[in-house]
Protein backbone atom coordinates (compact mmCIF):
# COMPACT_ATOMS: atom_id res chain seq x y z
CA UNK A 1 0.00 0.00 0.00
CA UNK A 2 2.62 2.53 1.09
CA UNK A 3 4.78 1.88 -1.92
CA UNK A 4 1.96 2.68 -4.34
CA UNK A 5 1.05 5.83 -2.36
CA UNK A 6 4.63 7.04 -2.65
CA UNK A 7 4.57 6.30 -6.35
CA UNK A 8 1.57 8.58 -6.73
CA UNK A 9 3.10 11.47 -4.83
CA UNK A 10 6.30 11.08 -6.84
CA UNK A 11 4.29 11.18 -10.04
CA UNK A 12 2.54 14.30 -8.79
CA UNK A 13 5.77 16.21 -8.21
CA UNK A 14 7.21 15.09 -11.52
CA UNK A 15 4.24 16.35 -13.52
CA UNK A 16 5.38 19.93 -13.60
CA UNK A 17 8.99 19.10 -14.38
CA UNK A 18 8.63 16.69 -17.23
CA UNK A 19 7.47 17.47 -20.74
CA UNK A 20 3.86 16.99 -21.61
CA UNK A 21 3.80 13.56 -23.24
CA UNK A 22 5.91 12.07 -20.48
CA UNK A 23 3.70 13.64 -17.86
CA UNK A 24 0.59 12.29 -19.54
CA UNK A 25 2.00 8.82 -19.86
CA UNK A 26 2.93 8.94 -16.18
CA UNK A 27 -0.60 10.04 -15.35
CA UNK A 28 -1.98 7.15 -17.39
CA UNK A 29 0.55 4.67 -16.05
CA UNK A 30 -0.30 5.33 -12.40
CA UNK A 31 -3.83 3.85 -12.60
CA UNK A 32 -2.41 0.93 -14.60
CA UNK A 33 0.16 0.19 -11.92
CA UNK A 34 -2.55 0.70 -9.32
CA UNK A 35 -4.89 -1.82 -10.97
CA UNK A 36 -2.10 -4.38 -11.28
CA UNK A 37 -0.88 -3.92 -7.70
CA UNK A 38 -4.31 -3.86 -6.14
CA UNK A 39 -5.57 -6.83 -8.17
CA UNK A 40 -2.51 -8.84 -7.15
CA UNK A 41 -2.51 -7.93 -3.46
CA UNK A 42 -6.01 -7.14 -2.33
CA UNK A 43 -7.94 -8.61 -5.26
CA UNK A 44 -6.52 -12.09 -5.51
CA UNK A 45 -4.60 -12.71 -2.29
CA UNK A 46 -6.93 -10.61 -0.13
CA UNK A 47 -10.05 -12.19 -1.52
CA UNK A 48 -8.68 -15.71 -0.98
CA UNK A 49 -7.62 -14.90 2.57
CA UNK A 50 -10.88 -13.10 3.44
CA UNK A 51 -12.90 -15.96 1.95
CA UNK A 52 -10.83 -18.43 3.92
CA UNK A 53 -11.24 -16.61 7.24
CA UNK A 54 -14.98 -16.30 6.71
CA UNK A 55 -15.16 -20.06 6.22
CA UNK A 56 -12.83 -20.80 9.11
CA UNK A 57 -10.01 -21.94 6.82
CA UNK A 58 -6.46 -20.67 6.51
CA UNK A 59 -6.39 -20.00 2.78
CA UNK A 60 -3.10 -20.00 0.84
CA UNK A 61 -0.26 -20.82 3.27
CA UNK A 62 2.42 -22.54 1.20
CA UNK A 63 4.26 -19.89 -0.84
CA UNK A 64 6.10 -17.49 1.44
CA UNK A 65 5.13 -16.52 4.95
CA UNK A 66 1.31 -16.82 5.32
CA UNK A 67 1.20 -17.46 1.57
CA UNK A 68 2.03 -13.82 0.75
CA UNK A 69 3.86 -14.76 -2.43
CA UNK A 70 0.97 -16.89 -3.67
CA UNK A 71 -0.21 -14.38 -6.31
CA UNK A 72 3.34 -13.90 -7.58
CA UNK A 73 3.56 -17.65 -8.09
CA UNK A 74 0.15 -17.55 -9.79
CA UNK A 75 1.30 -14.85 -12.21
CA UNK A 76 4.47 -16.79 -13.09
CA UNK A 77 2.35 -19.86 -13.64
CA UNK A 78 -0.17 -18.01 -15.82
CA UNK A 79 2.64 -16.52 -17.94
CA UNK A 80 4.04 -19.97 -18.65
CA UNK A 81 0.74 -21.67 -19.35
CA UNK A 82 0.13 -22.79 -22.87
CA UNK A 83 -2.28 -20.54 -24.71
CA UNK A 84 -5.02 -22.73 -26.11
CA UNK A 85 -7.38 -21.38 -28.73
CA UNK A 86 -9.75 -24.17 -29.55
CA UNK A 87 -10.01 -25.34 -33.12
CA UNK A 88 -13.57 -24.29 -33.82
CA UNK A 89 -13.40 -20.91 -32.05
CA UNK A 90 -13.77 -17.58 -33.81
CA UNK A 91 -10.11 -16.64 -33.36
CA UNK A 92 -10.49 -12.90 -33.84
CA UNK A 93 -13.32 -12.52 -31.30
CA UNK A 94 -11.62 -14.94 -28.93
CA UNK A 95 -8.41 -12.91 -28.85
CA UNK A 96 -10.01 -9.47 -28.81
CA UNK A 97 -12.57 -10.26 -26.06
CA UNK A 98 -10.24 -10.00 -23.03
CA UNK A 99 -8.62 -6.95 -24.65
CA UNK A 100 -11.94 -5.09 -24.86
CA UNK A 101 -12.74 -6.09 -21.28
CA UNK A 102 -9.47 -4.78 -19.94
CA UNK A 103 -9.21 -1.63 -22.05
CA UNK A 104 -12.82 -0.75 -21.18
CA UNK A 105 -12.21 -1.17 -17.46
CA UNK A 106 -8.93 0.75 -17.68
CA UNK A 107 -10.39 3.64 -19.70
CA UNK A 108 -12.85 4.30 -16.88
CA UNK A 109 -9.86 5.07 -14.64
CA UNK A 110 -9.05 8.05 -16.90
CA UNK A 111 -11.71 10.13 -15.14
CA UNK A 112 -11.20 8.75 -11.63
CA UNK A 113 -9.79 11.43 -9.32
CA UNK A 114 -7.20 9.94 -6.98
CA UNK A 115 -6.99 13.15 -4.99
CA UNK A 116 -7.45 16.91 -5.26
CA UNK A 117 -4.63 17.26 -7.78
CA UNK A 118 -4.51 13.88 -9.44
CA UNK A 119 -6.92 13.00 -12.19
CA UNK A 120 -6.27 11.69 -15.69
CA UNK A 121 -8.79 13.84 -17.50
CA UNK A 122 -11.36 15.92 -15.65
CA UNK A 123 -14.00 15.60 -18.37
CA UNK A 124 -17.08 17.75 -17.92
CA UNK A 125 -19.11 14.60 -18.66
CA UNK A 126 -16.81 12.44 -16.49
CA UNK A 127 -19.42 10.48 -14.55
CA UNK A 128 -21.47 9.84 -17.67
CA UNK A 129 -18.36 8.70 -19.51
CA UNK A 130 -17.42 6.41 -16.62
CA UNK A 131 -20.72 4.55 -16.46
CA UNK A 132 -20.77 4.35 -20.25
CA UNK A 133 -17.26 2.95 -20.57
CA UNK A 134 -17.78 0.45 -17.74
CA UNK A 135 -20.81 -0.83 -19.66
CA UNK A 136 -18.50 -1.45 -22.63
CA UNK A 137 -17.52 -4.69 -20.91
CA UNK A 138 -20.76 -6.14 -22.33
CA UNK A 139 -19.10 -6.11 -25.77
CA UNK A 140 -16.00 -7.89 -24.44
CA UNK A 141 -18.06 -10.52 -22.63
CA UNK A 142 -20.17 -11.19 -25.70
CA UNK A 143 -17.07 -11.40 -27.92
CA UNK A 144 -15.38 -13.78 -25.47
CA UNK A 145 -18.43 -15.97 -24.95
CA UNK A 146 -19.51 -16.14 -28.58
CA UNK A 147 -15.96 -16.45 -29.90
CA UNK A 148 -15.24 -19.46 -27.67
CA UNK A 149 -17.81 -21.60 -29.49
CA UNK A 150 -18.40 -23.35 -26.20
CA UNK A 151 -21.87 -23.91 -24.77
CA UNK A 152 -20.86 -23.00 -21.22
CA UNK A 153 -19.21 -19.84 -22.47
CA UNK A 154 -22.19 -18.85 -24.60
CA UNK A 155 -24.68 -19.40 -21.79
CA UNK A 156 -22.46 -17.48 -19.40
CA UNK A 157 -22.08 -14.62 -21.87
CA UNK A 158 -25.75 -14.19 -22.71
CA UNK A 159 -26.76 -14.44 -19.06
CA UNK A 160 -24.09 -11.93 -18.18
CA UNK A 161 -25.11 -9.49 -20.91
CA UNK A 162 -28.80 -9.72 -20.00
CA UNK A 163 -27.92 -9.11 -16.38
CA UNK A 164 -25.54 -6.22 -17.01
CA UNK A 165 -27.85 -4.36 -19.36
CA UNK A 166 -30.82 -4.85 -17.02
CA UNK A 167 -29.04 -3.58 -13.93
CA UNK A 168 -27.66 -0.70 -15.96
CA UNK A 169 -31.11 0.94 -15.69
CA UNK A 170 -31.45 1.18 -11.88
CA UNK A 171 -27.73 2.00 -11.66
CA UNK A 172 -28.03 4.82 -14.17
CA UNK A 173 -31.12 6.26 -12.46
CA UNK A 174 -29.33 6.11 -9.10
CA UNK A 175 -26.38 8.00 -10.62
CA UNK A 176 -28.90 10.43 -12.09
CA UNK A 177 -30.12 11.11 -8.54
CA UNK A 178 -26.54 11.87 -7.53
CA UNK A 179 -26.17 14.19 -10.52
CA UNK A 180 -29.32 16.03 -9.52
CA UNK A 181 -27.91 16.65 -6.04
CA UNK A 182 -24.59 17.88 -7.44
CA UNK A 183 -25.72 19.61 -10.62
CA UNK A 184 -22.57 18.50 -12.43
CA UNK A 185 -21.11 15.48 -14.18
CA UNK A 186 -17.46 16.27 -13.55
CA UNK A 187 -15.93 13.75 -11.17
CA UNK A 188 -13.62 16.33 -9.58
CA UNK A 189 -16.51 18.76 -9.09
CA UNK A 190 -18.41 16.04 -7.22
CA UNK A 191 -15.57 15.81 -4.73
CA UNK A 192 -15.22 19.56 -4.33
CA UNK A 193 -18.95 19.92 -3.63
CA UNK A 194 -18.70 17.44 -0.78
CA UNK A 195 -15.76 19.17 0.87
CA UNK A 196 -16.20 20.85 4.23
CA UNK A 197 -15.02 21.08 7.79
CA UNK A 198 -17.70 18.73 9.12
CA UNK A 199 -16.29 15.80 7.20
CA UNK A 200 -18.84 13.12 6.49
CA UNK A 201 -21.77 15.47 7.12
CA UNK A 202 -21.00 17.15 3.79
CA UNK A 203 -21.29 13.89 1.85
CA UNK A 204 -24.32 13.68 -0.40
CA UNK A 205 -25.48 10.60 1.45
CA UNK A 206 -26.08 12.80 4.52
CA UNK A 207 -27.13 15.93 2.64
CA UNK A 208 -30.46 14.59 1.48
CA UNK A 209 -32.76 12.33 3.52
CA UNK A 210 -33.63 10.22 0.46
CA UNK A 211 -30.05 9.76 -0.77
CA UNK A 212 -29.67 6.39 0.95
CA UNK A 213 -32.19 4.94 -1.52
CA UNK A 214 -30.18 5.55 -4.73
CA UNK A 215 -27.05 4.69 -2.73
CA UNK A 216 -28.38 1.22 -1.91
CA UNK A 217 -29.81 0.76 -5.42
CA UNK A 218 -26.49 1.63 -7.02
CA UNK A 219 -24.61 -0.68 -4.68
CA UNK A 220 -26.90 -3.64 -5.45
CA UNK A 221 -26.83 -2.89 -9.17
CA UNK A 222 -23.04 -2.58 -9.15
CA UNK A 223 -22.80 -6.09 -7.71
CA UNK A 224 -24.79 -7.33 -10.69
CA UNK A 225 -22.78 -5.27 -13.17
CA UNK A 226 -19.51 -6.78 -12.05
CA UNK A 227 -21.03 -10.29 -11.88
CA UNK A 228 -20.35 -10.57 -8.17
CA UNK A 229 -22.26 -12.84 -5.84
CA UNK A 230 -25.20 -13.07 -5.24
CA UNK A 231 -25.58 -12.13 -8.91
CA UNK A 232 -22.93 -14.50 -10.25
CA UNK A 233 -25.04 -16.84 -12.37
CA UNK A 234 -23.03 -15.84 -15.47
CA UNK A 235 -20.03 -17.65 -14.01
CA UNK A 236 -21.82 -19.99 -11.65
CA UNK A 237 -19.07 -22.57 -11.17
CA UNK A 238 -21.44 -25.33 -10.08
CA UNK A 239 -23.47 -25.20 -13.29
CA UNK A 240 -21.54 -23.33 -16.00
CA UNK A 241 -17.91 -24.30 -15.20
CA UNK A 242 -16.68 -20.69 -15.41
CA UNK A 243 -19.11 -18.89 -17.69
CA UNK A 244 -17.79 -16.80 -20.54
CA UNK A 245 -14.10 -17.42 -19.75
CA UNK A 246 -14.34 -21.23 -19.67
CA UNK A 247 -12.04 -21.64 -22.68
CA UNK A 248 -9.43 -19.08 -21.66
CA UNK A 249 -5.99 -20.06 -20.43
CA UNK A 250 -2.76 -18.37 -19.49
CA UNK A 251 -2.31 -14.66 -20.08
CA UNK A 252 -5.76 -14.11 -21.57
CA UNK A 253 -7.29 -15.49 -18.38
CA UNK A 254 -5.09 -13.15 -16.35
CA UNK A 255 -6.19 -10.16 -18.45
CA UNK A 256 -9.87 -11.05 -17.86
CA UNK A 257 -9.20 -11.20 -14.13
CA UNK A 258 -7.43 -7.85 -14.10
CA UNK A 259 -10.38 -6.35 -15.96
CA UNK A 260 -12.81 -7.83 -13.48
CA UNK A 261 -10.97 -6.50 -10.44
CA UNK A 262 -10.49 -3.19 -12.23
CA UNK A 263 -14.21 -2.71 -12.77
CA UNK A 264 -14.90 -3.89 -9.20
CA UNK A 265 -12.79 -1.03 -7.93
CA UNK A 266 -14.27 1.37 -10.47
CA UNK A 267 -17.90 0.82 -9.42
CA UNK A 268 -16.89 1.06 -5.75
CA UNK A 269 -15.04 4.31 -6.48
CA UNK A 270 -18.02 5.75 -8.38
CA UNK A 271 -20.24 4.85 -5.43
CA UNK A 272 -17.93 6.59 -2.99
CA UNK A 273 -17.45 9.65 -5.21
CA UNK A 274 -21.15 10.18 -5.88
CA UNK A 275 -22.45 9.52 -2.38
CA UNK A 276 -19.55 9.35 0.05
CA UNK A 277 -17.33 12.29 -0.78
CA UNK A 278 -14.68 10.51 -2.86
CA UNK A 279 -11.26 11.69 -1.71
CA UNK A 280 -12.63 13.90 1.06
CA UNK A 281 -11.81 12.97 4.60
CA UNK A 282 -14.84 11.69 6.54
CA UNK A 283 -13.41 13.00 9.82
CA UNK A 284 -14.97 16.23 11.11
CA UNK A 285 -13.22 19.13 12.79
CA UNK A 286 -14.16 18.98 16.47
CA UNK A 287 -13.17 22.21 18.20
CA UNK A 288 -9.37 22.32 18.53
CA UNK A 289 -9.10 18.82 17.05
CA UNK A 290 -9.11 19.79 13.36
CA UNK A 291 -9.13 16.18 12.20
CA UNK A 292 -10.52 17.13 8.80
CA UNK A 293 -7.72 19.60 8.06
CA UNK A 294 -5.07 17.15 9.21
CA UNK A 295 -6.34 14.40 6.97
CA UNK A 296 -6.71 16.47 3.79
CA UNK A 297 -4.09 16.65 1.08
CA UNK A 298 -2.95 14.96 -2.13
CA UNK A 299 -1.69 11.80 -0.44
CA UNK A 300 -4.57 11.69 2.04
CA UNK A 301 -6.97 12.13 -0.87
CA UNK A 302 -5.56 9.07 -2.59
CA UNK A 303 -5.69 7.24 0.74
CA UNK A 304 -9.37 8.03 1.33
CA UNK A 305 -10.63 7.17 -2.14
CA UNK A 306 -8.68 3.91 -2.19
CA UNK A 307 -9.83 3.03 1.32
CA UNK A 308 -13.47 3.77 0.50
CA UNK A 309 -13.17 1.68 -2.66
CA UNK A 310 -11.53 -1.15 -0.73
CA UNK A 311 -14.22 -0.99 1.91
CA UNK A 312 -16.95 -1.58 -0.68
CA UNK A 313 -14.90 -4.36 -2.28
CA UNK A 314 -14.67 -5.93 1.17
CA UNK A 315 -18.46 -5.73 1.46
CA UNK A 316 -18.71 -7.38 -1.96
CA UNK A 317 -16.46 -10.25 -0.77
CA UNK A 318 -18.42 -10.49 2.45
CA UNK A 319 -21.73 -10.76 0.59
CA UNK A 320 -20.26 -13.50 -1.56
CA UNK A 321 -20.06 -15.76 1.46
CA UNK A 322 -23.30 -14.59 3.01
CA UNK A 323 -25.99 -14.71 0.35
CA UNK A 324 -26.95 -17.64 -1.86
CA UNK A 325 -26.93 -17.18 -5.62
CA UNK A 326 -30.09 -15.81 -7.21
CA UNK A 327 -31.96 -17.72 -9.88
CA UNK A 328 -32.28 -16.03 -13.25
CA UNK A 329 -35.99 -15.24 -12.85
CA UNK A 330 -35.41 -13.87 -9.35
CA UNK A 331 -32.65 -11.74 -10.82
CA UNK A 332 -34.93 -10.19 -13.41
CA UNK A 333 -37.69 -9.79 -10.83
CA UNK A 334 -35.37 -7.90 -8.50
CA UNK A 335 -34.12 -5.66 -11.28
CA UNK A 336 -37.27 -4.70 -13.14
CA UNK A 337 -39.95 -5.02 -10.46
CA UNK A 338 -38.09 -3.87 -7.36
CA UNK A 339 -35.02 -1.77 -8.14
CA UNK A 340 -36.29 0.10 -11.21
CA UNK A 341 -39.59 1.30 -9.62
CA UNK A 342 -37.74 2.26 -6.44
CA UNK A 343 -35.15 4.09 -8.51
CA UNK A 344 -37.93 6.12 -10.14
CA UNK A 345 -39.42 6.86 -6.72
CA UNK A 346 -36.00 8.06 -5.54
CA UNK A 347 -35.66 10.17 -8.69
CA UNK A 348 -38.99 11.95 -8.09
CA UNK A 349 -38.43 12.43 -4.33
CA UNK A 350 -34.93 13.80 -4.77
CA UNK A 351 -36.06 16.16 -7.52
CA UNK A 352 -38.89 17.49 -5.33
CA UNK A 353 -36.58 17.78 -2.31
CA UNK A 354 -33.87 19.63 -4.20
CA UNK A 355 -36.29 22.18 -5.69
CA UNK A 356 -38.92 22.72 -3.03
CA UNK A 357 -37.43 21.82 0.33
CA UNK A 358 -33.75 22.65 0.16
CA UNK B 1 -1.43 21.71 -17.31
CA UNK B 2 -1.46 20.81 -20.96
CA UNK B 3 -1.93 23.16 -23.87
CA UNK B 4 -1.72 20.75 -26.75
CA UNK B 5 -3.95 17.89 -25.69
CA UNK B 6 -7.62 18.20 -24.83
CA UNK B 7 -9.19 16.10 -22.07
CA UNK B 8 -10.22 13.46 -24.55
CA UNK B 9 -6.62 13.44 -25.77
CA UNK B 10 -5.67 12.24 -22.29
CA UNK B 11 -8.34 9.56 -22.58
CA UNK B 12 -6.71 8.57 -25.86
CA UNK B 13 -3.34 8.19 -24.07
CA UNK B 14 -5.12 5.87 -21.62
CA UNK B 15 -6.54 3.92 -24.55
CA UNK B 16 -3.08 3.50 -26.11
CA UNK B 17 -1.52 2.48 -22.81
CA UNK B 18 -4.27 -0.06 -22.16
CA UNK B 19 -3.80 -1.61 -25.60
CA UNK B 20 -0.01 -1.65 -25.17
CA UNK B 21 -0.42 -3.36 -21.81
CA UNK B 22 -2.66 -6.11 -23.18
CA UNK B 23 -0.58 -6.69 -26.32
CA UNK B 24 2.63 -6.58 -24.28
CA UNK B 25 1.19 -9.13 -21.87
CA UNK B 26 0.23 -11.44 -24.72
CA UNK B 27 3.69 -11.12 -26.30
CA UNK B 28 5.56 -11.71 -23.03
CA UNK B 29 3.52 -14.84 -22.45
CA UNK B 30 4.21 -15.92 -26.02
CA UNK B 31 7.97 -15.78 -25.37
CA UNK B 32 7.72 -17.77 -22.16
CA UNK B 33 5.07 -20.38 -22.78
CA UNK B 34 5.34 -23.71 -24.54
CA UNK B 35 3.20 -24.49 -27.55
CA UNK B 36 2.46 -28.17 -27.98
CA UNK B 37 -1.05 -28.43 -29.37
CA UNK B 38 -2.79 -31.75 -29.84
CA UNK B 39 -6.35 -32.61 -30.96
CA UNK B 40 -7.56 -33.12 -27.38
CA UNK B 41 -6.29 -29.73 -26.26
CA UNK B 42 -7.81 -27.98 -29.24
CA UNK B 43 -11.22 -29.57 -28.71
CA UNK B 44 -14.02 -27.60 -27.04
CA UNK B 45 -14.12 -28.13 -23.28
CA UNK B 46 -17.37 -29.76 -22.28
CA UNK B 47 -16.53 -31.58 -19.05
CA UNK B 48 -14.82 -34.43 -20.84
CA UNK B 49 -17.66 -35.22 -23.19
CA UNK B 50 -17.13 -34.79 -26.89
CA UNK B 51 -18.99 -31.70 -27.99
CA UNK B 52 -22.04 -32.31 -30.14
CA UNK B 53 -22.66 -29.62 -32.70
CA UNK B 54 -21.72 -25.97 -32.55
CA UNK B 55 -22.43 -23.59 -29.70
CA UNK B 56 -23.58 -20.98 -32.18
CA UNK B 57 -27.23 -21.66 -31.71
CA UNK B 58 -30.41 -19.63 -31.57
CA UNK B 59 -30.92 -18.58 -28.01
CA UNK B 60 -33.98 -17.76 -25.96
CA UNK B 61 -36.11 -14.90 -27.31
CA UNK B 62 -36.38 -13.53 -23.73
CA UNK B 63 -32.90 -12.06 -24.08
CA UNK B 64 -34.01 -9.91 -27.01
CA UNK B 65 -36.99 -8.62 -25.05
CA UNK B 66 -34.71 -7.68 -22.15
CA UNK B 67 -32.36 -5.92 -24.56
CA UNK B 68 -35.23 -3.98 -26.13
CA UNK B 69 -36.60 -2.82 -22.77
CA UNK B 70 -33.06 -1.87 -21.77
CA UNK B 71 -32.49 0.28 -24.85
CA UNK B 72 -35.71 2.24 -24.31
CA UNK B 73 -34.92 2.96 -20.67
CA UNK B 74 -31.28 3.70 -21.28
CA UNK B 75 -32.09 6.27 -23.96
CA UNK B 76 -34.53 7.86 -21.53
CA UNK B 77 -31.89 8.11 -18.81
CA UNK B 78 -29.43 9.55 -21.32
CA UNK B 79 -31.91 12.31 -22.13
CA UNK B 80 -32.47 13.02 -18.43
CA UNK B 81 -28.77 13.53 -17.63
CA UNK B 82 -28.40 16.99 -19.24
CA UNK B 83 -31.60 18.07 -17.50
CA UNK B 84 -30.31 16.79 -14.16
CA UNK B 85 -27.23 19.02 -14.29
CA UNK B 86 -29.27 22.24 -14.58
CA UNK B 87 -32.68 21.35 -13.13
CA UNK B 88 -32.18 23.43 -10.00
CA UNK B 89 -32.01 26.60 -12.10
CA UNK B 90 -34.85 25.51 -14.38
CA UNK B 91 -37.17 24.98 -11.43
CA UNK B 92 -40.64 23.53 -11.06
CA UNK B 93 -41.91 23.74 -14.63
CA UNK B 94 -38.98 21.78 -16.05
CA UNK B 95 -39.42 19.27 -13.24
CA UNK B 96 -43.02 18.66 -14.31
CA UNK B 97 -41.87 18.27 -17.91
CA UNK B 98 -39.21 15.74 -16.87
CA UNK B 99 -41.76 13.87 -14.78
CA UNK B 100 -44.12 13.67 -17.78
CA UNK B 101 -41.22 12.41 -19.87
CA UNK B 102 -40.33 9.78 -17.26
CA UNK B 103 -44.03 9.04 -16.73
CA UNK B 104 -44.49 7.95 -20.33
CA UNK B 105 -41.68 5.46 -19.83
CA UNK B 106 -43.15 4.28 -16.53
CA UNK B 107 -46.42 3.58 -18.34
CA UNK B 108 -44.32 1.49 -20.75
CA UNK B 109 -42.79 -0.36 -17.80
CA UNK B 110 -46.24 -1.02 -16.34
CA UNK B 111 -47.41 -2.27 -19.74
CA UNK B 112 -44.47 -4.66 -20.06
CA UNK B 113 -45.06 -5.77 -16.47
CA UNK B 114 -48.78 -6.49 -17.01
CA UNK B 115 -48.04 -8.30 -20.28
CA UNK B 116 -45.68 -10.59 -18.38
CA UNK B 117 -42.62 -9.55 -20.40
CA UNK B 118 -40.65 -8.94 -17.22
CA UNK B 119 -41.16 -12.49 -15.95
CA UNK B 120 -38.34 -14.73 -17.00
CA UNK B 121 -40.52 -17.83 -17.09
CA UNK B 122 -43.45 -16.52 -19.07
CA UNK B 123 -46.84 -17.40 -17.64
CA UNK B 124 -49.23 -19.41 -19.79
CA UNK B 125 -50.31 -17.18 -22.65
CA UNK B 126 -53.29 -15.08 -21.69
CA UNK B 127 -55.42 -15.34 -24.80
CA UNK B 128 -58.66 -13.44 -24.32
CA UNK B 129 -61.81 -15.35 -25.16
CA UNK B 130 -63.63 -13.95 -28.11
CA UNK B 131 -66.90 -15.86 -28.41
CA UNK B 132 -68.37 -13.51 -31.02
CA UNK B 133 -65.59 -14.09 -33.53
CA UNK B 134 -65.65 -17.82 -32.84
CA UNK B 135 -69.37 -17.99 -33.58
CA UNK B 136 -68.90 -16.09 -36.81
CA UNK B 137 -66.15 -18.49 -37.72
CA UNK B 138 -68.40 -21.46 -37.05
CA UNK B 139 -71.29 -20.07 -39.05
CA UNK B 140 -68.94 -19.43 -41.94
CA UNK B 141 -67.74 -23.00 -41.77
CA UNK B 142 -71.23 -24.48 -41.70
CA UNK B 143 -72.51 -22.30 -44.49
Amino acid sequence: MNASLNAWSDALSELHLLGLPVGLVVIAAVPLVFIALYALTYGVYGERKISAFMQDRLGPMEVGKWGILQTLADILKLLQKEDIVNKSADKFLFVIGPGILFVGAFLAFAVLPFGPAFIGADLNVGLFYAIGIVALEVVGILAAGWGSNNKWALYGAIRSVAQIVSYEIPAAIAILCGTMMAGTLSMQQFNLLQQGEYGFLHFFLFQNPIAWLPFLIYFIASLAETNRAPFDIPEAESELVAGYFTEYTGMKFAVIFLAEYGSMFMVSAILSIVFLGGWNSPLPNIGPLSLNDWTTGPVWGAFWIVMKGFFFIFVQMWLRWTLPRLRVDQLMHLCWKVLTPFAFVAFVLIAVWEIYVK
Amino acid sequence: MDQTLSDFGTVFVFLLLGIIFVVGGYLTARLLRPSRPNPEKLAIYECGEEAVGSAWIKFNIRFYVVALIFIIFDVEVVFLFPWATVFKELGGFALIEALIFAGILIIGLVYAWVKGDLDWVRPTPNIPEMPVIEEKHKTQETS
